[in-house]
C-alpha cells in the first residue's frame, strides 16, 4: 500500500492543469455528436410533441368556449320562442275571446230574427185563417140565410096560417123579449 | 485508479476509461432521450413523462428563464446537451467500480469551456457587429474618469478569465471530489490493514465521513452541471443583448 501511494505519487509529476490532447479530442467529437442528435432528433420532437399538446390543451378550451356560447345562444333563443309563443297564445286567446262575443251576439241576433220571423208568420196565419173562416162564414150564412128565407118564404106560399102563425110568434117572442126587459 | 490505455492509440497514453465512459455517456444520453421522445403521446408515458421533465428542466428552467424572449428556444440543443454531457459524465464518479468523474482530467473541461467561449463571442458579434466588444468592455454609466481602470477589467475578466474559471470550475470541482473518495477509500484501507485495533476501528470514523463526503460529491456533481450550463445561458444572454447591460 505504501508502495502504490508512493507510486501514485511520483506520478503525480504531471501537471494536472495540462490536459491530455486526446482526452480533448474525444469530449470534442463526443460533445459534437450528442449536440447533433439532440438538435437533430431530440429536440424537436420535444417541441413538437408540446406544441401538439398546447393546441390541444387551447384547442379543448376553444371548443369547450364554443360550445358554452352555443348552449347560451340555445338559451337565447329558447328563451326568446317561449316568450313568443306567449305572446301568441295571449293574441290567440283574445281573437277567440273576441269571436266568441261576435258568434254569440250574432246568435242572440238571429235567434231575435227568427222569433220575430216565426211570429209575424203565426200572425199572418191566423189572420188568414180568420180571414178563411169570415169568409166561409159569409158564404155558408148567406146560404143560411137564403134556405131559411126560401124556406119561410115557401112556407108562406104554401100555408097563410102557418106563416102568420110563425110571424105571430116572432112577435111574440120579440114582445116577451121587450116585456122580460121592461120588467 | 485508472484502467491501463486500452488500446496503444495516440500519443502518451493510448484509449483510456476516461475516452470510454465519454463515449458511453453520448450513448446513454442520446438511447435515453430518442426512445423519450420517440413514441410521444398527448398524454405521456413514464419514460415519456421523465424525458420531459429532464427536458423542460433544461428548457424552461434554464434556457427560457435565463435568455428569456422568442428566440431562447435556438440556444435549448446547445444548453441541454452541455447540461446533460456533463451531468452523466459527473455521475460516473458516484457509481461504485466506474468512479471516475470524466471532468477530472482536465481537458473535457477545456473543451467545453472554450465550446461555450466561441459560441458566445460569435452571437456578441452577429447581433452587434463588432461594436459587440465596445458593449462588452465599456460599461454604461461609468464616469469618464474611472473607465481607465474599468475597461481594463472587463476585459480580463469577460475575455480572459471567464473561459479559464469556468472550465477550471468544473475540471476542481470533480477533481477535488474524486480525490477525497480515493484517499477515503486508500485511508479505510490502510487504517484496517494495521495490527493496533484501536487504529483499526477508527477506520469506521473514516468510513462515515467519506459516506458524509460520498453524499455531498453527489450532489456537487449535479450542482456542477447545473452551474456549467446556467453560466452558458448567462453568457449567451450578455452577449445576445449586450446593448442593455
Amino acid at each position: 500500500m505504501k508502495q502504490l501511494i508512493i507510486s501514485a505519487a511520483t506520478e503525480g509529476d504531471t501537471n494536472p492543469l495540462v490536459p491530455n490532447i486526446w482526452e480533448m479530442f474525444v469530449v470534442l467529437v463526443g460533445f459534437a455528436v450528442l449536440l447533433f442528435i439532440v438538435t437533430k432528433y431530440v429536440v424537436p420532437m420535444f417541441e413538437k410533441n408540446f406544441a401538439e399538446r398546447a393546441e390541444a390543451i387551447e384547442g379543448g378550451i376553444a371548443k369547450a368556449e364554443k360550445a358554452q356560447a352555443e348552449a347560451s345562444a340555445a338559451l337565447e333563443e329558447y328563451k326568446q320562442q317561449l316568450t313568443d309563443a306567449r305572446t301568441e297564445a295571449n293574441r290567440i286567446r283574445e281573437e277567440a275571446r273576441g269571436e266568441g262575443a261576435q258568434i254569440l251576439a250574432d246568435l242572440k241576433e238571429k235567434a231575435a230574427a227568427e222569433s220575430a220571423r216565426i211570429t209575424a208568420q203565426a200572425h199572418a196565419q191566423i189572420e188568414s185563417e180568420r180571414q178563411a173562416a169570415v169568409v166561409s162564414l159569409r158564404a155558408e150564412v148567406g146560404t143560411l140565410a137564403t134556405t131559411l128565407a126560401g124556406r119561410i118564404v115557401g112556407e108562406a106560399l104554401t100555408d097563410d096560417a102557418r106563416s102568420a102563425r110563425v110571424v105571430d110568434r116572432f112577435l111574440a117572442d120579440l114582445e116577451n123579449q121587450n116585456a122580460g126587459a121592461a120588467k | 485508479m485508472h484502467l491501463p490505455a486500452i488500446l496503444p492509440w495516440g500519443a502518451a497514453e493510448g484509449f483510456s476509461k476516461q475516452m470510454l465512459l465519454v463515449i458511453l455517456s453520448v450513448v446513454i444520453i442520446a438511447t435515453f432521450f430518442v426512445i423519450a421522445a420517440r413514441k410521444q403521446q398527448l398524454v405521456p408515458g413514464k419514460l415519456q413523462y421523465a424525458g420531459e421533465a429532464a427536458y423542460g428542466f433544461v428548457r424552461n428552467g434554464i434556457a427560457k428563464d435565463i435568455i428569456g424572449g422568442k428566440d431562447f428556444i435556438k440556444y435549448v440543443p446547445l444548453l441541454f446537451s452541455l447540461f446533460f454531457f456533463i451531468l452523466v459524465n459527473n455521475i460516473y464518479g458516484a457509481i461504485p467500480v466506474i468512479q471516475l468523474p470524466s471532468f477530472s482530467h482536465v481537458g473535457g473541461a477545456y473543451v467545453l469551456a472554450g465550446i461555450v467561449y466561441v459560441t458566445w463571442i460569435v452571437i456578441g458579434i452577429k447581433k452587434n457587429g463588432l461594436k459587440y466588444f465596445k458593449l462588452a468592455t465599456v460599461p454604461s454609466g461609468v464616469p469618464i474618469y474611472i473607465l481607465p481602470i474599468v475597461i481594463p477589467i472587463e476585459i480580463i475578466s469577460n475575455f480572459l478569465v471567464r473561459p479559464v474559471t469556468h472550465s477550471l470550475r468544473l475540471f476542481a470541482t470533480m477533481l477535488a471530489g474524486h480525490l477525497i473518495v480515493m484517499i477515503a477509500g486508500s485511508g479505510i484501507e490502510f487504517l484496517v490493514m494495521q495490527e493496533n485495533v484501536l487504529l483499526k476501528g477508527a477506520s469506521v470514523l473514516v468510513l462515515a465521513g467519506s459516506l458524509a463526503m460520498y453524499m455531498l460529491e453527489a450532489l456537487i456533481m449535479a450542482l456542477q452541471a447545473y452551474v456549467f450550463t446556467l453560466l452558458t445561458a448567462i453568457y449567451i444572454e450578455g452577449a445576445l443583448h449586450a446593448d442593455s447591460h
